[in-house]
Formats: structure tokens, sequence, C-alpha cells
């Protein structure tokens, strides 16, 4: 078995087996992060002792022939996740010194589930970004191509998976930061509907929009991880009283009459012609497969950014509020008084794209704006949700590319916000609306991978991953392993 | 929608954010970049339309109002940067 490319399924197989033990698992995988990491710096944190000591107790499990199908399995968080005893910076210098005192919720439900940490994924500063560069902790690179962005929020788990440096990581999405980085490292990546996953211990960018999911090899690997981390949490406001289906017992079912919708507001000139030819292509397998594409049109497509950029920063301009120096994270040196405690603190702690997205919040939400931007937003967003409600009314689910373009150049847009914030056009919609949506490995362009996403009605995931998982049967494109990192 | 240099200083200030002089036009160009982005919303047809804070218009839950949380304050001063018998060591507010 390759490690490099194994899927969880096999891996706990093999350990039930007893064809190879948690601690041989860890150390295989510990070993390629410390000769393959340097190249990416996708984790912030290696855990190595913590995860030997973990892998252990895990093995004691499996000899007594108990555990389940996560018992021993290494995989890594992304730094947003509070975990317990560990460095938490969430890609940030605010944060630097931040070792959490708590386990978020997901990640205590997958230890509780026999999971070994094998570190902290590198990430955007407060998951503010889409290609991983504006980490604190330096930029990840593309494990298809170094001098390329493996994608943000996210960068950092998508990049360690799709190299093979754990079999699985978390991450959160708020605007596409799963969706997005999956479909630029060729890996499956899941956003789940919103309230589906708790948020308790996630550190917090957009309330209404931030949800955790998974990134990993495969659909049925997908299943896996969410199965154990769904479900209501009394800790966190939002979270949704809605039973947890077994998602591992539909992955099989047969695509006949499945109605796929396909966006014509998403298959338009701003889509590469290589990323075009492969999701294409990638609907035809799915058509084989017995699934009827239908022609479906949503008209507020457009507004999705504009509406997101007011929403999101305003939100964060009140989450990021409480690092002040205060409780917690940085600190400035001598202030004089309480007035530049806080500014300098936070002029320190925070980057330049977080400030930006503060002010443009605080702008939003200001007397005598909060009306012309917040509220409209608020309200566009209504009119999507809409278009997403009158949609799946007709068809059952809706496909598209995860992202207009393949991997772009370290560097390339970090002078220019609004084309960067255009990488996520097919995703933010999602977050806007509360819907989950999955982006699967469908294929290259000129080597670099590309993303099919497919989005569904609220608490869908068990189709999504149906879909995924008999896309995933028929094509090899999630088992693909970067050259430069076999 | 274009913003000055006094729009900036007074939007930092709320924020409780100091930028570097130098820095300043950047961010206000980036800035008014984005407004000028947001302003595409202005042309949509909303009047009368509710606007959407959950996407499941979901209402904040409440549960009873009894104790569930133990004290671990000094657990969660070891993390802070100035501590002193329990409080949490600012500079002077009040004079």
């Amino acid at each position: 078995m390759e490690i490099a490319t194994a899927t969880l399924a096999e891996l706990a197989a093999a350990l039930h087996a007893r064809e190879l033990s948690s601690v041989e698992l860890t150390r295989a995988y510990l070993e390629r992060i410390a000769r393959l990491d340097p190249d990416l710096n996708s984790f912030i944190t290696v855990t190595a002792e913590l995860a030997l000591d973990q892998a252990q107790a895990a093995d004691a499990v499996l000899a007594r022939g108990e555990g389940g199908p996560l018992t021993g399995i290494p995989l890594a968080h992304k730094d947003i996740f509070c975990t317990d005893g560990v460095l938490t910076s969430c890609g940030s210098r605010m944060l630097a010194n931040f070792v959490a005192p708590y386990d978020a919720t997901a990640v205590a439900r997958l230890r509780a589930a026999g999971t070994v940490l094998l570190g902290k994924t590198n990430m955007d500063e407060f998951a503010m970004g889409s290609s991983n560069e504006t980490s604190h902790f330096g930029p990840v690179r593309n494990p298809w191509d170094p001098t390329r962005v493996p994608g943000g929020s996210s960068g950092g788990s998508a990049a360690a998976v799709a190299a093979g440096l754990a079999p699985a990581a978390t991450a959160t999405d708020t605007g596409g930061s799963i969706r997005q980085p999956a479909a630029l490292c060729g890996v499956t990546g899941l956003k789940p509907t919103y309230g589906r996953v708790s948020r308790y211990g996630m550190i917090a960018f957009a309330s209404s929009l931030d949800q955790a999911g998974t990134l990993t090899r495969s659909a049925e690997d997908a299943a896996l991880l969410l199965g154990a981390m769904a479900g209501f949490d009394p800790r966190d406001s939002t979270s949704v009283d809605v039973p947890v289906p077994d998602y591992a017992a539909t992955l099989g079912a047969d695509l006949a009459g499945l109605r796929i919708g396909l966006p014509r507001e998403y298959f338009g000139d701003g889509v590469e012609p290589g990323v075009a030819a492969a999701v294409e292509a990638a609907l035809d397998q799915l058509r084989a497969l017995g699934a009827e594409t239908v022609a479906i049109s949503l008209p507020n497509s457009h507004l999705a950014v504009p509406a997101y950029y007011v929403i999101a920063p305003a939100e964060c301009s009140s989450n990021l509020a409480r690092f002040d120096g205060v409780r917690y994270g940085h600190r400035c040196a001598d202030p004089r008084d309480l007035e530049e405690l806080y500014k300098r603190s936070r002029s320190e702690g925070f980057g330049s794209e977080v400030k930006r997205r503060i002010m443009i919040g605080t702008y939003a939400l200001s007397a005598g704006y909060y009306d012309a931007y917040y509220l409209k937003a608020q309200r566009v967003r209504r009119l999507i949700g809409d278009d997403f409600r009158r949609a799946f009314a007709t068809v059952d689910l809706i496909a598209g590319p995860t992202a207009p373009t393949t991997a772009f150049a370290l560097g390339e847009r970090l002078d220019d916000p609004i084309t960067m914030y255009l990488s996520d056009i097919f995703t933010i919609a999602a977050n806007l609306a509360g819907l989950p949506g999955v982006s699967l490995p469908a294929g290259f362009a000129a080597g670099l991978p590309v993303g099919l996403q497919l989005l569904g009605d609220h608490f869908s995931e068990a189709r999504l991953l149906n879909v995924g998982h008999r896309f995933q049967q028929a094509t090899d494109w999630h088992r693909q392993l970067p050259p430069a990192c076999v | 929608m274009a913003l000055a240099r006094a729009d900036i200083d007074n939007i930092a200030h709320l924020a409780r954010l100091e930028l570097d002089p130098a820095d300043v036009p950047a961010y206000t160009r980036h800035l008014s970049a984005i407004l000028a982005f947001v302003e595409q919303l202005d042309a949509a047809a909303t009047a009368g339309v509710t606007p959407m804070a959950h996407p499941l218009d979901a209402v904040q839950r409440l549960r009873a109002d009894a104790v569930t949380e133990s004290n671990q304050r000094a657990r969660f001063q070891a993390l802070a940067p100035a501590v002193e018998d329990g409080l949490y060591l600012v500079p002077k507010v009040i004079d």
C-alpha cells in the first residue's frame, strides 16, 4: 500500500488487520513531513511526540480487537481549531504565542474517535485569503508546482493531503476556503451545511458564514470524517439539532435519474479553457453514470462576491475586536495608555489583509452606512438564497467549476485584492446561502489540478458524497500524487 | 467610492488600528477599490426583501438559566500578558 496516496478506508483496513501499526503509520507520515514540508511549508506546528503517544495508545486499543474506523488514523488540523496544550496561531502574529487551553468540539470528537494529531496546518491569517500568502508563518507552496499557490485559506491542509504528508486534514470554509484549495491542489474538499459541524473552539472570522469541513483523498474518506465531526453541540448557538445520517451507508447508491443543474453563469468567458474542458469531461462521466444535466440560471450570481465583501468584513471586524492585548495573544511593549495598548497591539499583531477587512467592515457598520452597506448586502443575500431555493425545486444538485482558473503564481495577485477575491466567484454563494458543497479532483489543465464543484440543498451531504464516491469509482484523479512528492 | 485621508484615519480609529503613514496611500487605494467594487449592490432590486442574517433563518436558541461551567480562571489567566491577583493589568484608565 502506498502511504502517500492511501485513503482512510485502506488505512483502517490495514490497521485493523494488524498489517501495520499506528506507530509505524504515524512515523511514516512524520518522516514524509520532515523530508517534504521544508519545501511546502504546509505545517505551522508538527506534534511528533504527542502523535507517537496517541499512536501507541491507539495500537493498544487495536491489539485488543477494539476501536473504530478512525482508531490510529493520523491527521492534521487547520491551525484555526483550538487544540488543548498545542499552539493555535490562526496563521497570525496576534496568536503566535497562544497555546489553546481547550479542544474545539470538532477536534475533541475526532480525538475521541481515536485519531492521531500530526500537527497544525498553515493558513491565510484569520482565514482571510484565497492563496495562503497572508500567513505570518510564510506562504504555502502548491505541491504540483512550488512557484504557485495552493489556494486558501486552508492552503496548508490542502497541500499536506495532496503531498501525502497526512491522509486527511480538517479545514474551514467561509467563502470557499476548503473547496478552492481542494481544486487547486487536486484533493477532495467538503464544506457542510451551515450549522452541521460545531464552530465551538474554531476561531471566528465571519460567524454567519464559517463552517468546518474536511480535505481528504476521497469522498468516502470525507463521509467517514464528517460522520465523526457532525452533530448538535449545545456549546455552539448556531449548531443545528438535525440527526446525522450514516453517510457511508448511501455512498454506493445508483445515480440513475439524478438531475444536475448547470448554471449558465458558471460556464461563461471567465473560466479558463483548460478548466472548462476538464469540467465538461467530468460532467460527461456523470452522465455516463446515469445523471441527467439540465441548464439552469442563478441570476443573482454576479452579486455574490460584492455581497460577501460587505458581510464577511463586517462580521470579521466584530469578531476580531476581542484581540486587544489584554487577555491573550500579542501585546505591544510599554503602552502609555489604553488606546495605545489597543492600537499598537492590534496593528503589530494583524497583517495588512486582516487590517483591510477590519476597516471595510468597520466602515460598512458605522453610523450612516449600516443601511446602505450591511443591510443592503443582507437583502442581496436573501436574493441569492432564493435563486438556489428555486433551482433546487427542479434539480437535485448544481455543478460547475470550483474555481475559474488553475493555481496562479505566488505573488501574482497580492497587490490586486479584487482579482484575488474573484478566485472565489463560484464558491462564495454557497456560504451566503448556507449550502453544502464539495470539490472533487476532476482532471488537469497544463499539469495543474482542476476541481469539479457540486452544491446541494441544505443537509444533502449524503447525496453529494454519494455522487463524489461514484465519480471516484470511475476515475482516478483523486489518486494522483505530485511527481515531486514521491 | 473614493476615500480621503481623513476617512481612513477615522475608520482606523474606530477599529482601534494604527496605520504606518507610509502605508496609508496603499490602504486608501485598496479600500477605495473595494468600496467601488461593492457598489454593484446598489443596482440590485431589494425593495421589500427581508435581510438574511442567518442562512436557515434560525433564531437564538435559549437554555435554562443554570450554572454549567466551572471556574477555570487560573488556567485561562496563565495565557494572559499581564495578571496580578486574578486581575488583568492594563494602563491606567481613569486619572
